[in-house]
């Protein structure tokens, strides 16, 4: 008798994504539902999504959503929870959105501790208003608003915003993961599930940083986009826990 | 008791439970009362954000879990909060924002002024939705308006502004103050986040990709708007019964005013104030009763004329609309509209 191994998690809805094919979102959102679902928190979840393409994830995730302006979500998600401590609150923002409109509030959030779970979507663009420069953007790499690639002198350098998270002393974990692979994709969901884990462990400020491809700006095939990741951005975006003080007594 | 003590004070026993703001003159006494009476309180927070920005947002998520929250700044700040505004205003999120007015543009000065009057009742960011607000004139006004003010948020689900300024901030008066209220014993408020326990999950946004949707959900903020201005305009009419000539003020001007029209009255002048209580919805139709009876209103602004085009628009061609103001963070005396007053019964032969 055949028996489903696959299924689609309870925190997920029925509604067919509607991201680019081979575009990490999908991926994330499936993770995150996943993770939802197996930490048993469904009915206490809330979710903030800033613009950006992910702006619609309430269209695909089935727990209480409220939407931040670009770049606010953890300002938003800071008063559901200071509001609300008996709540799991997770934003899930995009580079632009939370390196570059959004960086004071992420900084200071980070460096109050705030209790919140952060998932950080780094795809090197401006997804959402076509694929301009965002700050991640690596040198070299062609956007709209970099025709012939970025160039320091004039663009500046690629923000590793995660690395500058770490240096606030309120945050607890910070890893850096990718979606270009079922071994990345499971290791995802690893750091998914731990973020989640901090703050129910009410330990601190969280956040993982996801590589993930935009096959459609980039103009490269999904197949391509994942090797562009694996070979070119983790060079200015090494895979790793950036910050984990889970375990020490400070 | 210090003006923006009131504030604190009233807002804690309306059930305030959450604040965020950010320091700037002249409205810090207002947070840093808050900082101490919330830390007595085992289920309120305060935070001092790192901007307005961070402070209106973090007020935006407060309520969208349902907490009585409040934020307050003075008007370069009040400046960045209206993204936040316009945010809470489509979402349909109850806040209360006190704006302690300063003189402007740019960073202007911390003296007392009334020149975010336009910014305040035409909602002040973009979109085109709309605020109450409320100008309290006195201590005990204070109280009532901040306490009403959280109730009308909740009621009509919008952001409310409480207008004043630094002069309305540093004042001290006797008042006296309701019990406070238990925020258990507040209505239940269904349409909160605080997790999906035996439903689908619940959706607080104001993205409206279809131009369908956006249109009807303008036409039902619309509707609203027609509610909040059929109900709830509030003014004070003062010495207005025998009058040849009001007034028109609010706020600290209506303060000034009071006392000039007192002193005009000892002079024989039969004048009266016309104070509207909020702004936004205005007054229009107890002001345009006044008319056509009365042919000469005087508007006094600390600005250079704001408040005068919704007395324009109210009593249209029923009487002659003069104007007083001055915009430097110079608070007139009430000398100075005696004797505007008295120039005009002269020039206008109004016994
Ligand atoms: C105040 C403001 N400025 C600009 C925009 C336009 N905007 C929407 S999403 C976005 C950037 C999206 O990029 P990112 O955060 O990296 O998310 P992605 O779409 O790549 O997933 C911008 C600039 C906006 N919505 N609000
Ligand atoms: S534009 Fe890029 S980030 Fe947006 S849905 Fe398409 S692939 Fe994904
Ligand atoms: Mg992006």
């Amino acid at each position: 008798m055949a028996k489903q191994v696959f299924k689609r998690p309870k925190s997920l809805k029925e509604n067919v994504f509607h991201y680019c094919p081979g575009c990490g979102h999908s991926i994330i959102h499936r993770l995150v539902a996943e993770v939802i679902d197996e930490l048993g928190i469904r009915e206490r979840t809330v979710g903030v999504p800033p613009a950006g393409c992910a702006v619609l994830a309430y269209n695909y995730l089935d727990v209480d959503m409220g939407e931040a302006p670009h770049g606010r979500a953890v300002a938003v998600a800071t008063g559901i929870k200071r509001a609300r401590p008996d709540l799991v609150v997770f934003t899930y923002q995009g580079d632009g959105d939370i390196a570059a409109i959004g960086t004071a509030e992420t900084v200071h959030a980070a460096n109050r501790g705030e209790r919140l779970t952060v998932i950080f979507v780094n795809n090197g663009v401006y997804g959402m208003t076509g694929g301009q420069m965002a700050p991640t953007t690596i040198l070299g790499q062609t956007t709209t608003t970099t025709p012939g690639g970025r160039i320091a002198l004039r663009d500046g350098y690629p923000l590793d915003l995660s690395q500058m998270l770490a240096v606030a002393a309120g945050s607890v974990y910070i890893e850096r993961t990718s979606v270009t692979s079922p071994k990345n994709i499971m290791k995802t969901k690893k750091a998914i599930k731990k973020a989640f884990q901090v703050q129910m462990d009410d330990l601190g400020f969280a956040l993982v940083e996801v590589l993930s491809p935009c096959p459609t700006n980039w103009k490269l095939s999904p197949v391509d986009a994942c090797k562009w990741v694996d070979e070119e951005v983790v060079k200015s975006y090494p895979l790793k826990v950036i910050k984990d003080t889970t375990q020490s007594d400070g | 008791m210090r003006g923006s003590h009131v504030i604190g004070e009233a807002a804690t026993r309306a059930g305030c439970r959450f604040y965020a703001g950010y320091p700037i003159t002249p409205q810090n006494e207002l947070p840093e009362y808050l900082s101490k009476r919330f830390a007595e309180l085992e289920d309120a927070t305060f935070i001092q954000a790192e901007s307005e920005l961070a402070a209106i947002n973090m007020v935006m998520g407060a309520s969208m879990a349902g907490v009585r929250a409040m934020t307050s700044s003075s008007s370069p700040g009040i400046s960045l909060k209206q993204e936040g505004i316009s945010y809470m205003a489509g979402t349909e999120l109850p806040a209360v924002v006190v704006n302690v007015m300063r003189g402007g543009p740019g960073l202007g000065n911390i003296a007392p002024s009334q020149q975010d009057y336009f910014q305040a009742t035409r909602g002040g960011g973009h979109g085109g939705y709309r605020t109450i607000v409320l100008a309290p004139h006195s201590g005990q006004e204070l109280v009532t308006l901040t306490m009403k003010a959280f109730d009308l948020a909740d009621r009509y689900r919008l952001p409310v502004v409480l207008l004043g300024d630094g002069l309305m901030g540093q004042m001290m008066e006797p008042v006296t103050f309701p019990d406070p209220i238990d925020p258990a014993t507040l209505p239940r408020k269904d349409w909160v986040l605080g997790g999906a326990k035996g439903r689908g999950g619940h959706l607080l946004a104001s993205l409206l990709l279809d131009p369908s949707k956006m249109e009807q959900h303008n036409w039902k903020l619309a509707r609203k708007y027609a509610a909040i201005r059929e109900r709830e305009t509030e003014h004070e009419s003062y010495l207005l019964d025998d009058a040849v000539l009001a007034v028109v003020a609010f706020g600290t001007a209506a303060r000034i005013a009071k006392g000039a029209v007192n002193r005009v009255r000892k002079a024989g002048l039969k004048a009266g104030l016309f104070r509207p209580v909020t702004l936004w919805p205005f007054p229009e139709r107890q002001l345009r009763a006044l008319t056509p009876r009365l042919k000469h209103i005087l508007v006094f602004e600390m600005n250079l004329g704001q408040m005068v085009e919704d007395v324009k628009l109210s009593i249209g061609e029923q009487a002659t609309v003069h104007f007083y103001g001055r915009p430097g963070g110079i608070v007139s005396t009430p000398h100075e509209i005696a004797e505007a007053i008295t120039k005009l019964c002269y020039r206008y032969d109004l016994g």
